[in-house]
């Protein structure tokens, strides 16, 4: 069953097609990566699908319903979450609290009662420090609930990005490279976060840079180069693709070649 | 265990509740009873401003309109419409409430220095009706402003105002600390850091900073009415654009996003000048000097700054 597909979806910034005439459908229950050069218009693509840009043109639909423009928020309540590339992170808060944001949406939002401090308030603080604390948990950084999120290595705000957008219980996520910056142990641990998330049934469309890690976990890839589809497939048919190894890596070189280094 | 008790928050407001009540047996004459209570209603307010720019981090630099709203509604009410005074309080809330919602909307679409000119645009709006109404205002001389009566009790006497206001601002403070702590308040503090990351995690942003807004005119309103009521006297300049910034100084100074700096943020600006009065032609300098070294050296603000010292000191 397709969970979200996009239609002959384009964006131009001044005279630049940052992305044009895309199409392309996540299945539920997939890890669908999207890979391609600096500049491809992978993040574009993100912030696109995500509400953040509205495209000048084309289609995004979420089970079936229209979503094009529709804002953040409002996309975030259909199920749709994601991370940043560029970190996100509420510093001014703890890592707890950072999490405990992402539940707001499963949270009663009537102001005066939270004025007011009502019991019904006190049992919600309650439940949604419980559940900030299990996905703390779940990414690893339960030592580091209480701590300033502003106090946190790169690769622990990585990972607390991902338990804040878990925090709101989407049916698709969004993953802007949560490997990027990270070593290899810290590569290998948000591989297997990827993995068990999608076991669970949360769709996974993951922007990434680290082909290893692509093209271990990702059960379809979409390449894009220069804003416009190259290749579409499994990890098997895009290795193969002589346009990919062409445009991504280079005429002479092979996939296996390119992350040997890493 | 003194760690803990300082991290909360409900235990600074039980310290600043024992010294309101303990002040009244060193004063030397009822003079620092009507200087508690000027204190007491500038950290009220300065408490709701905090909600606005400390919590959700938007700026306003037209808050003492909120306040003039609270301040005529106690005045005109009862002398045009013969509104009873406490129930000039709420309508001036009321209104306050409702005219930040009209303004708010579009304004805070803003950012940064142009939500900040639009407000000061607010301010100065609110100043200029205020003395150009001199039919219902009593214009720029101001005007008298009938005693407030609570079940039968006249409140003119300084001590009945000082423990009033005292009151008033404490249930402030409980109010605001309360949101902090809520979801509503962790919906604030993620806007301020991050405005696309609360959205994507389901957060209206644009609504959450209405009512942010809201709340701080409130607020306002509300410190605007006791000055009001407390001082039987009101002129426009007390809803100008001086107190709009005295407003902004106090949240910045007291520490952003402390309910508790706030507080001591007003009373550093309302005692400092009485402190400094003896100085006489320096004093201003002085008064602008020691804002200056505050915020080099304590650029967190009073508050933050002096818990965070304390508690390193005592582990």
């Amino acid at each position: 069953m397709t969970l979200l597909a996009v239609d002959n979806i384009a964006i131009q910034f001044g005279g630049v097609k940052a992305v044009d005439d895309l199409s392309f459908a996540v299945e539920k229950g997939q890890i669908f990566s999207i890979i391609g050069p600096n500049g491809a218009g992978k993040t574009t693509l993100f912030n696109m699908i995500s509400g953040i840009y509205r495209p000048s043109r084309g289609r995004v639909t979420l089970e079936g319903t229209d979503v094009t423009g529709l804002p953040p928020h409002l996309l975030a309540r259909r199920g749709l979450s994601r991370t940043f590339q560029n970190l996100q992170i509420f510093y001014r808060m703890t890592a707890l609290e950072n999490v405990m944001v992402g539940c707001h949406l499963q949270e009663r939002r009537s102001v005066l009662a939270h004025l007011l401090a009502l019991p019904s308030v006190k049992r919600q603080n309650a439940e949604s420090r419980d559940r900030a604390h299990a996905l703390l948990t779940r990414v690893g950084l339960s030592a580091d609930a209480e701590k300033d999120a502003g106090n946190l290595s790169y690769g622990a705000l990585k990972r607390l990005e991902i338990a804040r957008a878990l925090a709101s219980d989407p049916k698709l996520l969004l993953l802007d490279e949560p490997a990027a910056g990270c070593n290899h142990v810290e590569t290998e641990e948000i591989d297997a976060l990827i993995q068990t998330i999608a076991q669970d049934g949360v769709t996974v469309a993951l922007v990434e840079h680290d082909m290893k890690l692509v093209m271990k976990i990702s059960h379809r890839i979409l390449v894009l180069d220069y804003g416009r589809k190259l290749a579409e497939g499994s990890a098997q048919e895009v290795r193969q693709n002589p346009d990919v190894i062409r445009a991504y890596l280079g005429s002479q070189a092979s996939v296996g070649a390119a992350h040997a280094g890493t | 265990m003194a760690q803990r008790l300082l991290n909360h928050r409900a235990f600074g407001l039980l310290v600043i509740a024992l010294i309101i009540a303990v002040a009244p047996l060193f004063f030397p004459s009822t003079f620092y009873y009507r200087m508690g209570t000027a204190i007491f209603i500038a950290a009220l307010a300065a408490v709701g401003l905090n909600v606005l720019m400390g919590l959700a981090g938007q700026v306003s630099l037209g808050h003492a309109g909120f306040y003039g709203i609270g301040a005529y509604a106690v005045a005109v009410g009862p002398a045009t419409f013969d509104i009873a005074p406490w129930a000039a309080i709420f309508i001036g809330i009321a209104l306050a409430a409702a005219v930040a919602y009209l303004v708010g909307r579009p304004i805070l679409k803003l950012r940064g220095h142009y939500l900040a000119v639009a407000t000061l645009g607010f301010g100065i709006l609110v100043s200029m009706v205020l003395t150009n109404e001199g039919t219902w205002t009593g214009g720029p001389d101001g005007m008298g402003v009938k005693r407030l009566v609570l079940f039968g009790y006249v409140l003119k006497d300084r001590a009945a105002w000082y423990w009033a206001s005292a009151a008033v601002l404490l249930v402030g403070a409980v109010v605001a600390v309360n949101l902090i702590e809520s979801p509503t308040g962790r919906a604030l503090r993620a806007l301020h850091d991050s405005e696309v990351a609360a959205a994507v995690n389901g957060i209206d942003v644009a609504r959450y900073k209405l009512v942010a807004f809201v709340i701080s005119a409130c607020y306002a309103s509300l410190a605007g009415s006791l000055a009001a009521l407390s001082d039987a006297f009101i002129t426009p300049a007390s809803a100008g654009f001086l107190k709009s910034i005295e407003l902004v100084t106090m949240v910045v100074l007291g520490g952003m996003g402390s309910v508790i700096g706030s507080i001591i943020g007003a009373a550093f600006l309302e005692s400092l000048p009485q402190l400094l009065a003896r100085m006489q032609e320096i004093e201003h300098v002085l008064l602008g000097l020691i804002i200056m070294l505050v915020m080099i050296f304590m650029r967190d603000g009073l508050f933050p700054t002096l818990a965070r010292r304390f508690r390193r000191a005592a582990p």
